[in-house]
């Protein structure tokens, strides 16, 4: 029973982590219809960036803190320069992009920092808090700041006039610009939005998986399969998805098929998803009179 | 003065600049109602689109003075033109509340467009019975009133109106083309109406101009444009 807790617990924290990438494939898919295959490998990227501050002798919290804000600006700066100029073409074109975004990133990370496995450090202590068997400090900590963000980014959406002109953008752009919103703006806002909160999950599993450049890609995996599980138009699916993922995973693997074939996991639920109920669980149920 | 929307040698459309409009001129005076009439197809929604920039269009648009036929959309609707538009562009996912906070995006006194959202909620208090609920799940009457009332939260000085009678209810049309009277005569908001229904737009309009395959082919006082032989026939039905 400790045991299957403890599985249940640590699911729950690299769970926040998927659920936080998937967040991040869904503010970009919502607004664009695009889901970004380059979101993991800019989230590495940023990691590199922490890492980096890190060892320059910067605080924790200070190098977390600027690389969210760092990220921000490039996740701005990448819609701006990138994708921008490709709003208008073919779903493959702006794939191709996605995916020349994803390789760039990852060979330059390799280039500039290499190849090698670094360890990244915890901010949290290294015994478990309160003297608990179930989990580990860090895996509380990944919870508690997952969360955070979370309420963070629902206070934003939810009540703030930025946050609703971003809303109404994705929703229906010709309206909002009709409204005087600059629709193209929010496009790069919801792109810093994506990299930041992509920076945080990049922090927050990289003590558990390791720094290498390719760091991310089973993480993607997962939080694809939490987006879609959830529902890929519903930020509050692909939150639910990833902490069910998480969970899932970590049990799956621990009792049923094993440790290797845990990302088959991912894999399994994304192709039963598309089979089964192509709009996630809770897809939302979207009601329209005409 | 000069009047508040200039219209000079204006041609817009899809793909091809001129395969809509050709060479129309109209104006709107401050204060005034006018009504563009028009068969299905005359361009009536192409027009309003490309006053407000939602189109590639060649010719000359002042509003106030000030050429705007360069600017965006967006600067369009921040210097006070509101266009309701064909299909109504409502937020479905957004709450009818969402929907009018939308519009009072631009600006800058927060407890104006308080006071104006509960003016809205006066002028239709269908829309705050419903004020939490999904805009998607509104019927078709009670999102044209939202579509009116959210460029009403802009605080606009031109209203362009796409056929707000489209699809509705006799009784919900008369409500609203009220409250339309009210809203100019009181606010002062100048408004550009294209109808299909040409005796409630005449009715309500100072001056009217007749659209035909992206021409103006008649154009003068809505009283004059009423009585006009032609007019009555194919648009008044006698």
């Amino acid at each position: 029973m400790e045991a299957f807790l403890h599985q249940v617990f640590s699911g729950l924290a690299t769970g926040g982590v998927y659920a936080s990438l998937a967040l991040a494939l869904v503010m970009i898919y919502q607004s664009t219809n695009h889901i970004n295959f380059a979101q993991g490998e800019m989230a590495m990227f940023s990691t590199y960036l922490a890492w980096a501050m890190i060892h320059a002798g910067l605080p924790y919290w200070w190098a977390f803190a600027l690389t969210v804000a760092v990220s921000f600006v490039a996740g701005v700066a990448i819609e701006r320069v990138i994708i921008r100029p490709v709003e208008s073409a073919p779903v493959l074109s702006v794939v191709t992009v996605f995916i020349a975004l994803l390789v760039i990133f990852n060979s330059v990370a390799g280039w500039i920092y290499s190849y090698t496995i670094k360890t990244f450090p915890s901010p949290f202590p290294e015994q478990p808090l309160f003297g608990n068997r179930f989990i580990s400090s860090h895996e509380l900590g990944v919870i508690g700041v997952t969360l955070v963000m979370l309420a963070v980014l629902y206070a934003f959406f939810r009540f703030t006039p930025l946050g609703l002109a971003m809303r109404a953008a994705a929703q229906n752009a010709a309206s909002a610009r009709l409204a005087g919103i600059r629709v193209g703006w929010m496009l790069a806002l919801g792109w810093g939005l994506a990299a930041a909160v992509g920076a945080v999950a990049g922090m927050l599993i990289a003590p558990l998986v390791y720094l290498e450049p390719n760091m991310m890609s089973g993480v993607l995996l997962y939080a694809f399969a939490a987006a879609l599980v959830g529902g890929i138009d519903n930020p509050f699916g692909a939150v639910l998805g990833g902490f069910l993922v998480g969970v899932l995973e970590n049990v799956i693997g621990a009792y049923v098929i094993g440790t290797e074939l845990k990302l088959t996991v991912a894999l399994v639920l994304i192709v039963g998803v598309l089979l089964v109920r192509p709009t996630g669980l809770f897809g939302r149920v979207f009601v329209t009179r005409v | 003065m000069a009047a508040l929307l200039e219209v000079e040698g204006l041609s817009a459309g899809y793909n091809n600049l001129e395969n809509v409009l050709h060479d129309v001129s109209f104006s709107v005076e401050r204060g005034g109602i006018t009504a563009i009439l028009g068969a299905n197809g005359a361009g009536k929604t192409t027009l309003l689109r490309a006053v407000s920039g939602m189109l590639r269009r060649r010719g000359s648009v002042r509003f106030d003075g000030r050429p705007i036929e360069k600017s965006a959309v967006e600067d369009i609707a921040r210097v006070g033109v509101a266009h309701v538009p064909d299909g109504r562009g409502t937020f479905l996912e957004l709450t009818t509340e969402e929907n009018l906070r939308v519009g009072a995006y631009a600006r800058r006194d927060r407890r104006g467009a308080a006071l104006d959202m509960e003016r809205m909620f006066g002028y239709f208090p269908r829309l705050k019975e419903r004020r939490r609920q999904q805009a998607g799940t509104l019927s078709g009457g009670e999102q044209q009133m939202l579509a009116i009332s959210r460029a009403l939260m802009m605080r606009p000085r031109l209203l362009l109106l796409d056929e707000p009678s489209f699809g509705l209810a006799p009784l919900v049309v008369q409500d609203i083309f009220r409250i339309m009277r009210g809203v100019n005569a009181e606010q002062g908001v100048s408004v550009l109406l294209v109808e299909q229904n040409a005796g409630l737009a005449l009715d309500l309009a100072d001056r009217a101009y007749v659209l035909e395959t992206g021409r103006v082919v008649l154009s003068g006082p809505a009283a004059e444009v009423g009585a006009d032989e032609n007019v009555r026939r194919a648009y008044l039905g006698f």
